[in-house]
């Protein structure tokens, strides 16, 4: 499945800051697994079972679920205790003042959707020749697929394309009478917004019904190679949009093969180091670190309690020459989060699987702002009038 | 010896129709409710491990506790009145949506009258309340059905119920007040004023509505209507003829099942997870309670509780075992390892002891009369 890899990258990224610099300053990452198998009280469970560990509790925790970001977002506000959903989660949520402990880092669902749709506006030859396109959403039927919808809608009517939003219940095998429809209204573009054998799925019944696999364009969660191998040749052609970072290798795996696969403590097969979801695993984790190395430098080089952890996300600004130091030149782009803007980057680039591997074929994609602040604005204000959250004022924040 | 009865005489019909005629038994309950209502609070306030952290009563206590009154509710529709159910798991789901509607306000506008239908939002506890009673009017509707079909076709019947409601939920926008990703938040729990906050007040909240729920079904099912749902249960026509009306019956046991099941489902989405969607009642839910029955033991509300301690904390404690012991398992060979030994478990017990763990205490009971004698 697909949280395999991810785990596997976040593990092996923070072993290698433990065997490598013997901790952050000196200070031992302790970390836990838990699997959630993707169910909400499951995850809630482990959340209760993990945030008391170590000495100070936990520095943070990544549920890699939207409905389990959901639960746990006013428990984790109350046990302050950040919550890193770095590609996932609440769009909402990169509004700081209303949500402050929730980081979604790198980009949202909603920044992700409108990626997307510039990137079919390039491709169809400027945003004027949107009008009158029909472009579908095949989604996972949960929080996590119905988060895009919302931006679309708004895009829809803003350039003028038909947007039709089409469900998948879980797990997403059951796809026939989706792609039936699709095949009647033959829409110009599908977006895929699915997880785990959903996506496999996905690539083989547009095969089945002749749809084109370059028509369709996968979130960065169905992009990764679990999502195509499945489907072997009929996957060729299928797009993705990608985190920032792709597949491949960069001076930080050189450092993860010697301290941490030499010394037998890898928690992967050699092979698949290097793969789109370890890579995000590992990015995932490296921004984790960076944030508690940045609040160690104004609480001190010891255990830090979330609270502290949460300023030094907020505080978070790694540079290019930063990222080359820590390997990732290359793989990311500068990101800087602020009390305001929980999210640091909305970037992106789209991938093309060709049959072996991903190939980048797009430039870099910003998400344009004016489209996606109005909604966090008016959507956070709702949640922070329903309970009754007083927003914090950023410009006092230090 | 431990268990003789000898010397406890019934002289009045009053002691005679006790709920608990030995006087062990009533020893025994008085004690575990003293430990659950006092003891477990008092731990936790003092930090007192196991109970030092709030792990042990938020994420055992409580789900431990809603889903026993859950199992509970299914225990009266499938061990009392032998229906069996597929579709506990939206009987819940319908509580909770029900519920989340009242708490936050109802609003249906009818266009062709120009007119609207406006329920201003409800209290927390008169939500959950009503909850359950929405869910029981759809129970009842569902159970319409049972007069005509039974067993496994029955359970196939409110397996569509099951499906029916999950698809509802995902939707029917109205149900999550048009949330654009259909993840609903549920609101702040005060009750009388007071803020159900901490996880102490949290357990106590539930273990209050487990222990009156629990001892009004025991009753109900000592009583004439227990008495028509087990005639009903052991042979319909049989209980036809003696003049049970399985009109009544049936659709009492659907309904009195149902408030239970949309109550713990109320309770599950405002007490336990906060924030829901419909992923949380799907079938495996469902099938989750009826394993709980049919494990704790079909007809019997302590075996209720039994079921819900085994089939929701067993597998938590056999994925925290390797840790705990200092074993280095990867997450994935413990998660397998938790599949497959809670898999044998079950197996192995349902060989050993069909009638579940209630039966295996009563068997227990009846030995410790005899002890030290056995014959």
């Amino acid at each position: 499945m697909n949280g395999v890899p991810y785990a596997n990258g976040v593990a092996d990224y923070y072993n290698l800051v433990n065997e490598r610099d013997g901790g952050i300053n000196g200070v031992k990452i302790l970390f836990e697994e838990c699997e959630t198998g993707y169910a909400t009280d499951k995850g809630v469970e482990c959340y209760e079972r993990l945030k008391g560990k170590g000495p100070t509790g936990a520095a943070f925790v990544n549920p890699l679920s939207t409905g389990i970001t959901f639960a746990l977002t006013e428990k984790t506000t109350t046990d302050k205790i950040p919550i890193i959903t770095m590609g996932y989660g609440r769009a909402d949520s990169k509004n700081g003042a209303v949500f402050a402990y929730n980081f979604p880092l790198l980009g949202t669902y909603w920044s992700a959707a409108d990626i997307a749709i510039q990137h079919i506006a390039k491709e169809v030859g400027g945003f004027d020749k949107l009008k009158g396109k029909k472009i579908s959403l095949l989604y996972h039927d949960s929080p996590y697929g119905k988060e895009p919808i919302p931006m679309l809608q708004l895009l829809a009517k803003k350039h003028g394309f038909e947007f039709a939003p089409i469900p998948v219940t879980h797990p997403g095998v059951e796809q026939k009478s989706q792609w039936l429809s699709i095949r009647q209204n033959r829409p110009d573009y599908v977006l895929v917004w699915g997880w785990g054998v959903m996506n496999g799925t996905a690539v083989k019944e547009a095969a089945a019904v002749a749809y084109p696999r370059d028509k369709m364009i996968g979130v960065w969660w169905s992009g990764a190679e679990p999502d195509v191998q499945p489907a072997g040749d009929q996957a060729v052609g299928y797009k993705a949009l990608m985190l920032q970072h792709g597949a491949g290798k960069f001076p930080v795996h050189a450092d993860i093969e010697k301290y941490v696969y030499a010394k037998g403590k890898g928690a992967s097969e050699p092979g698949k180091i290097g793969e789109v979801l370890y890579n995000r695993g590992m990015v995932n984790a490296m921004l984790g670190v960076e944030a508690i190395r940045k609040a160690q430098e104004k609480f001190g080089k010891k255990p830090l309690t979330g609270e502290q952890v949460r300023w030094g996300l907020e505080n978070l600004n790694l540079s290019e020459a930063r990222l080359k130091e820590l390997g990732f030149e290359g793989m990311l782009k500068p990101i800087k989060i602020s009390c305001s803007d929980h999210e640091g980057a909305r970037d992106g680039r789209v991938q093309q699987w060709d049959g072996k591997g991903w190939k980048v074929i797009s430039d870099w994609y910003t998400a344009n702002q004016s489209e996606t602040e109005p909604l966090v604005e008016e959507v956070s204000a709702k949640y922070a009038a329903d309970k009754k959250i007083q927003p914090r004022d950023c410009s006092k924040e230090s | 010896m431990l268990y003789r009865e000898a010397g406890q005489f019934k002289t009045t019909y009053a002691e005679d129709m006790a709920v608990f005629p030995i006087r062990q038994d009533r020893i025994a309950l008085v004690i575990l409710l003293g430990i659950a209502f006092v003891g477990v609070p008092l731990l936790a306030d003092f930090d007192i491990w196991p109970f030092g952290t709030d792990y042990l009563l938020r994420a055992i206590l409580l789900p431990f506790l809603i889903l026993a009154l859950a199992a509970i509710g299914v225990n009266i529709l499938v061990g009392y009145c032998g229906q069996i159910t597929l579709g506990s798991g939206a009987f819940m789901a319908i509580g909770a949506y029900s519920a989340y509607k009242l708490a936050t306000g109802v609003h249906i506008p009818i266009a062709w009258f120009d007119f609207a239908i406006s329920i201003p939002p409800l209290p927390v506890l008169p939500s959950i309340l009503l909850g359950g009673l929405t869910t029981a009017v759809v129970g009842i509707l569902f159970g319409i059905p049972s007069l005509r079909i039974k067993g496994l076709y029955l359970a196939v019947a409110t397996l569509a119920a099951q499906f029916f409601f999950d698809w509802v939920f995902l939707r029917v926008a109205w149900f999550t007040n048009y949330a654009p990703s259909g993840s609903v938040n549920a609101p702040t729990l005060d009750f009388f004023g007071l803020n159900v906050g901490t996880p102490i007040e949290r357990y106590l909240l539930c273990l209050i509505f487990v222990t009156v729920f629990a001892i009004l079904a025991k009753n109900l099912v000592r009583g004439n209507l227990g008495r028509q749902w087990m005639a009903i249960r052991d042979m319909d026509i049989a209980a036809e003829l003696i003049g049970i009306r399985p009109l009544y019956a049936k659709l009492t046991a659907f309904g009195v099942s149902s408030f239970i099941i949309g109550v713990a489902g109320a309770l599950w989405a405002f007490v336990y997870l906060g924030s829901w969607e419909p992923l949380a009642f799907s079938i495996e839910r469902s099938l989750q309670l009826l394993f709980m029955v049919i494990i704790g033991g079909l007809g019997s509300i302590m075996g209720s509780f039994i079921g819900a301690a085994f089939i929701l904390i067993l597998p938590i404690m056999l994925n925290l075992l390797p840790t705990q012991l200092g074993v280095p398992l990867s997450t994935e060979t413990i998660t397998h390892l938790e599949f497959i030994i809670f898999g044998s478990l079950i197996c192995y017990l349902l060989i050993k002891e069909p009638h579940g763990f209630a039966r295996l205490i009563s068997i227990g009971k009846e030995k410790l009369r005899l002890w030290p004698f056995p014959y």
